[in-house]
């Protein structure tokens, strides 16, 4: 594994920590918090910084140092996260997020000055400003701790001592050092060093002994003994006191022999100017004192008298306590593998159904392994779709960001509410929902939610809620972006749509229809195109991208309280179960999850309006008939829906009937995508490939009866019939 | 007084063939790194995500006879961090001299002395160089 491979794992990280802070973040934001919270938000942080230095990233390591410095002042207490110093963070957060981006993608780091300076601000008590000045010099003093033991130049002078075989060394190093007798403790060994010493070339001229004790009070873990060497003097200082760095109590003198001392003496009466050095009898240890830090004196908490987040989103009290839950264990696996997996499953399925198909033409299709093999090959499906579901979350992550930033574009005071963000979805899905869900959520926001003075003359709290939401509905999954703000105003929408000329001024429409008007394309209802949700992008984009999905979107409007748009979506676009009908010659496969009940009418079940237009009478209640035959152009079908098979079926505009020859079978087919193999086909969804080899086409339900809804007066684009 | 002291008597360097570290970080770039400059350095690597793991790793290889020679820590994990995990095992009596070298991103001596009163034998700065990951190696592997 190289370097690079090792990089990529890490921006995976990156991706996976910014996540756990997000989620973190709304904890806090939940006033759910506890120092666990805080800790896992610090420690993503602190894998970043780690990270960003072993590859180079050097603006991502300072911002992150910033940044860190900070969360730990909060993580011991000494700061209290107050909604001032969340906004730090959280701003911080959202410049973290751009600074890994841009080491990811190669960019530009983003203009972090402003947000540095707010960090270290916020990581400096609020105290006088000259308490500051101390602070910003603190590093300053206490950068010369490590050379310390310069000290001892002034004492190399005082000294008089023997200089054994140190002769003809002058210019080289000699290294005097004797181990606190607790050298030995956690694992130490001086003996090491010496060996470190000798690596450099270095000679050990003596060992001193005058430490040890009689053999009766020796101890055998404490370290007695002391050294001196000699060191060529091309070594680098700084590298033989390296070698002494992790020796704490340590007596260590490096002098170059032959150097006068700083400030020669006139009583220096030893004609030799080698010097040896061995202090450790004769002084006692130079203490360098640590520099104390002002901030150990600071006070505990910061001046500014902001109320704690806590009391400004009080916690409900019944509502449990909101814990992120910890990282899912994983193991990373190349897509490509996997597609390879599901494609190769896929295909099982269909041998599976072939073989399954061939013993039953032979009699035999009532055998048990039959069954079993059956039972297996759908779990194996099941599992390996698993494979590829992913959490809403995902996406769901991206939001509060997205919110944040609306805030400050519009101004309006806005919270965000997550549901169900652990349900799970196919990958496709997952990856191609973001951008319309962007634009749904942007659309809630600005145009969906009141100004704060509207909301107020409304009576409404002055914050705007939005609420995002997953969840698994028949077979398919719903995401609802909700808000509780002015609703569609109806009158307008029309007003604006005929002004368009999208309808005519005479057009009669339900209310439903008025609202789907918002996804016409070339309909704004802004009164000017705004930044936000305007981007030259309208709300048909956002339709035509869930409708590639094999999703449809709904709207539920409350005039004066708020809009809801849902997104249905299926789970996966791999399989889907359904049912196998005729059609004249034909074969055809009705998704079940459309599927309400199949029945035979009786006679008089069916209303006839006119030469193509009827309607069943289930239980009370009309629902249009549609003739599936007519409406593909099929011919020999029958005709008379006495004889026929009606299917009663839900769609996005409520339910409908599909009139079909017979039913076959019900089952589990593997979709093939008519567009990637052949062209997109108004009113069929994909084809799939029978038992007997035989290709059969999966009708677009939605679509098929859209069509026959569309009203000539209406220019919509009926559903899944774009052009 | 003084003797000498022929170099000859020194400890080999290390001899990393027979050597085996165990490195803690619940980063998997970051022990991705350690492995691959511990491996070129001939050093045998086992690893744990957190000090929990690690404790148990520690426990199991020391069982089967091939404890670790070295542990290398992170500080900040989740379960039981890097401070908990040296006075783990340092109260184990097998491991009282198991040198431990920790991870760490400050190199202020105010870290340096909270992780040698932890227990630590000696720390590594992050981002590390692999020659310098060799000598704070060298400098504590008995």
């Amino acid at each position: 594994m190289n370097l690079d491979e090792i990089q990529q794992i890490f921006f995976q990280e990156c991706d996976e920590g910014l996540a756990t802070m997000e989620a973190n973040f709304a904890s806090v934001r939940q006033g759910g918090h506890d120092s666990e919270t805080i800790n896992t938000i610090f420690r993503s942080v602190h894998s970043i910084k780690g990270g960003a230095g072993a590859f180079g990233h050097e603006r991502l390591q300072a911002f992150t140092h910033e940044y860190e410095t900070l969360l730990d002042l909060v993580r011991n207490g000494t700061l209290t996260l107050d909604s001032d110093l969340l906004g730090t963070i959280v701003g911080a957060f959202d410049m973290l997020s751009d600074h890994v981006a841009a080491a990811r993608d190669g960019g530009d780091a983003p203009a972090d000055g402003a947000m540095l300076a707010r960090l270290v601000a916020a990581s400096t008590p609020s105290a006088p400003a000259p308490v500051a000045a101390v602070i910003a010099d603190a590093p300053a003093a206490a950068a010369p701790a490590g050379d310390g033991f310069d000290d001892f130049d002034d004492l190399f002078a005082l000294c008089e001592a023997p200089a054994p075989a140190a002769d003809g060394h002058s210019g080289d190093w000699q290294v005097t050092f004797v181990p606190g007798a607790d050298a030995l403790e956690n694992g130490g060994d001086p003996l090491l060093l010496v060996r470190e010493l000798t690596m450099l070339d270095g000679e050990v001229l003596a060992a001193d002994v005058s430490r040890l004790p009689l053999l009766d009070d020796l101890h055998p873990e404490r370290s007695y003994l002391g050294w001196t060497a000699i060191v060529p003097g091309a070594v680098a200082e700084d590298d033989i006191r390296g070698i002494f760095e992790f020796m704490g109590d340590c007596d260590l003198t490096i002098a170059r022999i032959g150097m006068p001392p700083v400030a020669p003496l006139a009583d220096n009466d030893d004609d030799d100017d080698t010097l040896l050095v061995d202090l450790s009898e004769e002084t006692p240890p130079v203490v360098v004192p640590a520099p104390v830090a002002p901030t150990a004196d600071a006070p505990a908490a910061p001046a500014a008298p902001a109320a704690p987040v806590a009391t400004i989103l009080p916690a409900d009290p019944a509502t449990p306590r909101t814990v992120a839950p910890p990282p899912a264990q994983t193991i990373r696996v190349d897509l490509d593998k996997l597609d390879r997996l599901v494609n190769l499953v896929g295909e099982l399925v269909i041998t599976q159904a072939m073989l399954a198909q061939r013993l039953s033409e032979h009699g035999a299709g009532g055998i048990s392994e039959l069954t079993d093999l059956d039972h297996l090959t759908r779990e194996l499906q099941e599992s390996t779709m698993a494979i590829r579901a992913q959490p809403m979350k995902t996406v769901f992550s991206r939001v509060p960001r997205i919110i944040r930033e609306l805030e400050v574009e519009t101004g309006k005071r806005v919270r965000l509410d997550i549901v169900g963000e652990m349900t799970e979805v196919d990958k496709t899905v997952v990856e191609r929902i973001g951008e319309p869900l962007t634009h749904l959520i942007r659309n809630a926001v600005d145009h969906g939610l009141e100004t704060t003075a509207e909301r107020l003359k409304a009576g409404k709290p002055e914050e705007g809620v939005v609420t995002l939401s997953a969840a698994h509905h028949s077979g398919r999954i719903v995401i609802t972006v909700k808000d509780d703000g002015r609703g569609i105003d109806r009158k307008r929408v029309r007003a604006k749509a005929v002004e368009r000329g999208i309808i005519a001024h005479d057009a009669v429409l339900s209310d439903e229809e008025v609202d789907n008007l918002i996804f016409a394309p070339g309909f704004s209802t802004a009164a000017t195109v705004s930044n936000i949700s305007g981007r030259g992008v309208g709300m048909d984009v956002v339709r035509k991208n869930v409708q590639a999905l094999g999703g449809r979107i709904g709207i539920t409007s409350n005039f004066g309280s708020g809009s809801s748009f849902a997104l249905s979506l299926p789970l996966t676009l791999a399989v889907l179960d359904g049912m196998i009908v005729t059609v004249g010659d034909q074969t055809f496969v009705i998704p079940l999850g459309h599927i309400v009940e199949s029945l035979r009418p009786e006679e008089d079940g069916v209303k006839i309006l006119g030469p193509t237009a009827s309607l069943l009478d289930v239980r009370g209640s009309y629902v249009p008939v549609h003739r599936v035959a007519e409406q593909l152009g099929i011919q020999g079908a029958q005709t008379d829906p006495a004889q026929a098979v009606l299917i009663v079926v839900e769609s996005d505009t409520g339910q409908a009937v599909l009139m079909v020859d017979s039913i076959q079978d019900q089952r589990q087919v593997v979709v093939k995508s008519l567009e990637a193999n052949y062209e997109a086909i108004p009113g069929l969804a994909g084809a799939t490939i029978l038992g007997d080899g035989r290709v059969a086409l999966i009708l677009d339900v939605d679509a098929l009866i859209s069509r026959w809804r569309r009203d000539p007066r209406l220019g919509l684009t009926p559903l899944g019939l774009a052009a | 007084m003084t003797s000498s002291l022929s170099n000859a008597n020194l400890p080999n360097e290390g001899n990393p063939v027979s050597s085996t570290i165990m490195t803690v970080d619940d980063s998997p770039s970051m022990r991705m790194l350690l492995k691959a400059a511990l491996s070129d350095l001939g050093y045998k690597v086992l690893e744990a995500e957190d000090g929990v793991e690690a404790l148990e790793r520690l426990g199991g290889a020391c069982s089967a006879g091939n404890g670790p020679d070295l542990l290398i820590t992170d500080i900040n994990m989740p379960r039981l961090d890097g401070f908990g995990l040296i006075e783990k095992v340092r109260e184990q009596d097998r491991h009282r001299n198991l040198p431990i070298l920790v991870l760490t991103t400050e190199s202020s001596d105010e870290k340096k002395q909270r992780a040698r009163s932890a227990g630590a034998t000696g720390w590594i700065v992050k981002p590390f160089h692999p020659d310098k990951l060799a000598a704070a190696i060298r400098r504590v592997l008995h």
